[in-house]
């Protein structure tokens, strides 16, 4: 197998005195999901917030891959340029423009694009053929995802007038319109019903087959997780405690333990009693 | 919503007992010019009267706002007046006939040197909130210190013409860039903030233009002001009755008698084509990336970093376009008045700037064009009502509000549609019949 799309290894985030992940490593690959799971607060989405510029990690190297581009490495670029080289996001409550249409979303996802090929702004004030040519172009890809992820009906709808489980498809489309190499979705399913959940699989697994993009997914939705995913990373108090395939993941003791609890006979499972020692130190 | 007959009363109680604190120092004392110098009588009755008129207005006023909602909360279960494709069709219809009414205005019976002086009023504040309109409107970054710009562009011209001796169409695009440089600058230090910080900064660049301004004597010449600007001429031909050597004037080569009306036609052409222009620029960069990285800006910042748009760089666009067309308007204003002084350039040109915007409706262009026709002409029409008329313009600003809160035009025209595209898909067409 070749080396891996994202490269993730020794993440840490500390905000001040809180260890929100410790030193993590993950890969992702292209035509591939991978999912990230663990209980409430295991920090999960900051190792999502790091991976797409939110934050700058307090320790790590985040390698991606590009195609085009080559080895880059994540953490040393300015949060919004992340994006730039295909790393998007979704949000885990949605991050639509609610006043402007399902369209005007989509076309601004292209931003970066259309803003060369108008010359910032000269060309198209101008009205010259390129940039017609380019708006064109930028149309087709919007349309293309409109009716890929049936948004028709609400093409010129305002975003914020939608529905919960429209908007979230409205957001995966806007991702999309990126042309991204690895969509990070930080739980997708949440707040939809399980005929929803159902569909969004099969859409995530469809994007994935046709466009052979990797896709890197927060879930608590464990229908969702099993159902799709390539390989399973469990992350509980900032730290990896299991990696592996969903039949792995699903008898691995210490994930059970940690979305569980203990058996009364062991009160802290090992991995947090290695910890107790530090953690309780200062304050004793 | 109907109250008791008690709360009521109570209510009225407390507006006349307000009334009453009011009235006593400003009714019922008054001063009388007698022989001997001011005397100051009592007036207890006036007082009387004011307490209860505003006692029993108020109970009146309460019965009418209870109506006027139960009324409102039907209409709006019946839906909008109008569509909004309607509404679409209806402002392309009011576009055209503005300016077909603009450009002829100088031409017609009623025009003379007073209703051409208010119309450049009215232009002057249109370009004002359309450059406005951009930062506010569409990008959302609110600007309480619009004025600088107006103020950087006219004192452009006017330093320039003074020490440089430059022309009003060489001073015009100089004035809007030094105008849009000052926009970049003012944006980088507010880059990160947003709210009532915000506010407060750009309040406090607009004071410290003018203030700048104001003691930089030697620059500036202070509170004088710098007077002498010359005035615009067409292609080189002044409008003056007697050029100055080596100059033709107007009349002189068209032939058409000599009317000091010429003048202010042809400022008036000036500032309607700098309207015309940067109208349509708005409305060409609205639909461009840029604008729409701008409204994207306004509705949510972190998705738009999510997405690969530099914020930064969506900002200062956004300041730097909005300062060009207040220097713009500034560059007209010194070219119209001949001279130029800090005292033009006070909070409240801001503020009136502001109010066009969020009464015309934010981001809306024919918002603007209303809004700064109802707040230019108003006062003007009042001004039978003398002391009265400001009363009279802050009570129509307050019932526009009460009667559109989001401003004249609310609704936010999308920048292309599907349906209305270029070339529509038959699943598109199809999804619209269904």
């Amino acid at each position: 197998m070749s080396a891996p799309l994202l490269e993730v290894s020794g993440l840490t985030m500390r905000f001040g005195g809180l260890v929100a992940v410790d030193t993590l490593d993950l890969t992702a690959d292209r035509g591939r999901i991978t999912a990230v799971i663990g209980p409430n607060g295991a920090g999960k989405t900051t190792v999502f917030n790091c991976l797409t510029g939110f934050y700058r990690p307090t320790a790590g190297r985040l390698l991606l891959r590009h195609p085009g581009k080559g080895e880059v490495e994540l953490q040393a670029l300015p949060g919004y340029a992340v994006a730039r080289y295909g790393v998007v996001r979704t949000f885990q409550n949605i991050r639509l423009f609610p006043r402007m249409t399902v369209l005007e979303n989509l076309l601004v996802a292209q931003h970066t694009e259309l803003m060369r090929k108008s010359a910032f702004s000269i060309a198209g004030l101008l009205g010259l053929k390129g940039w017609r040519d380019a708006q064109a172009t930028a149309l087709d890809r919007a349309r293309f995802w409109i009716e890929r992820l049936d948004l028709t009906r609400v093409a010129d709808e305002e975003a914020g007038n939608l529905s919960y489980g429209v908007q979230r498809r409205v957001e995966i489309a806007r991702a999309m319109n990126t042309n991204p190499l690895l969509l990070c979705l930080d739980e997708p399913a949440a707040g939809l019903n399980p005929r929803e959940t159902a569909a969004l699989g099969e859409l995530l697994q469809g994007i994935r087959a046709e466009f052979g993009i990797g896709i890197l997914l927060i879930e608590h939705d464990m229908s969702l997780v099993m159902g799709i995913s390539d390989r399973i990373h469990v992350v509980d108090h900032g730290k990896k405690i299991a990696e592996g395939t969903p039949a792995e993941i699903r008898a691995d003791e210490r994930v059970i333990k940690a979305y569980l609890g203990e058996p009364d006979e062991a009160e802290v499972p090992p991995e947090v009693a290695q910890d107790m020692p530090e953690l309780e130190g200062p304050r004793a | 919503m109907a109250r008791t007959l008690p709360d009521r009363l109570k209510d009225a109680a407390l507006a006349a007992f307000v009334a009453l604190l009011l009235a006593v120092p400003f009714i019922g004392l008054t001063t009388i010019n007698t022989d001997v110098g001011l005397r100051v009588a009592t007036r207890w009755d006036w007082v009387l009267w004011a307490v209860a008129i505003v006692f029993a207005g108020r109970i009146l006023f309460g019965f009418a706002a209870d109506a006027v909602s139960t009324r409102r909360r039907r209409t709006e279960a019946r839906g909008p007046l109008v569509s909004e494709a309607a509404g679409r069709t209806l402002g392309k219809a009011f576009a055209a006939a503005a300016i077909a009414f603009a450009v002829t205005l100088p031409f017609l019976p009623f025009s003379d040197r007073y209703v051409l002086d208010l119309g450049m009023t009215v232009l002057i504040y249109i370009l004002l909130a359309t450059g406005l309109n951009v930062t506010v409107g569409l990008a959302g970054l609110l600007d309480l210190g619009f004025v600088a710009f107006y103020a950087i562009g006219a004192y452009t011209f006017a330093l320039l013409a003074k020490f440089f001796g430059f022309g009003f169409w060489i001073a015009l695009p100089m004035a809007g860039l030094v105008a849009a440089l000052f926009g970049v600058l003012l944006s980088l230090p507010i880059l990160r903030l947003r709210g009532d910080y915000l506010a407060i900064v750009t309040l406090g660049f607009g004071e410290i233009t003018r203030i700048v301004i104001l003691n930089w004597q030697s620059l500036t010449g202070g509170p004088n002001g710098v007077g002498g600007i010359p005035r615009p001429t067409l292609f080189g031909l002044s409008f003056d009755r007697r050029p100055q050597e080596g100059q033709q004037s107007f009349h002189e080569v068209t032939g058409i008698a000599f009317s000091s009306e010429h003048r202010m036609m042809f400022l008036y052409f000036i500032v309607l084509l700098l309207v015309l222009v940067c109208a349509w620029a708005v409305w060409k960069l609205r639909r461009l990336p840029i604008g729409r990285a701008w409204e994207a800006l306004r509705e949510d910042e972190i998705a738009c970093r999510s997405l690969g748009i530099n914020p930064v760089l969506v900002k200062v666009s956004a300041y730097a376009t909005g300062g060009l067309m207040g220097g713009l308007a500034g560059c007209f204003f010194a070219a119209r008045q001949g001279f130029v002084s800090p005292e033009s350039f006070t909070f409240i040109e801001s503020a009136i700037i502001l109010a066009i915007v969020v009464l015309g409706g934010m981001g809306s262009q024919i918002g603007v064009v209303v809004a700064a026709a109802f707040i230019v002409l108003l006062p003007e029409f009042a001004r039978e009502f003398a002391d009265y008329r400001m009363l009279l313009f802050g009570a129509a600003m307050i019932l526009v509000m009460v009667w559109r809160p989001g401003g004249l035009i609310s609704s936010r025209e999308p920048t292309l549609t599907l349906a209305g595209g270029k070339q529509p898909a038959e699943s598109v067409v199809r999804g619209v019949g269904s």
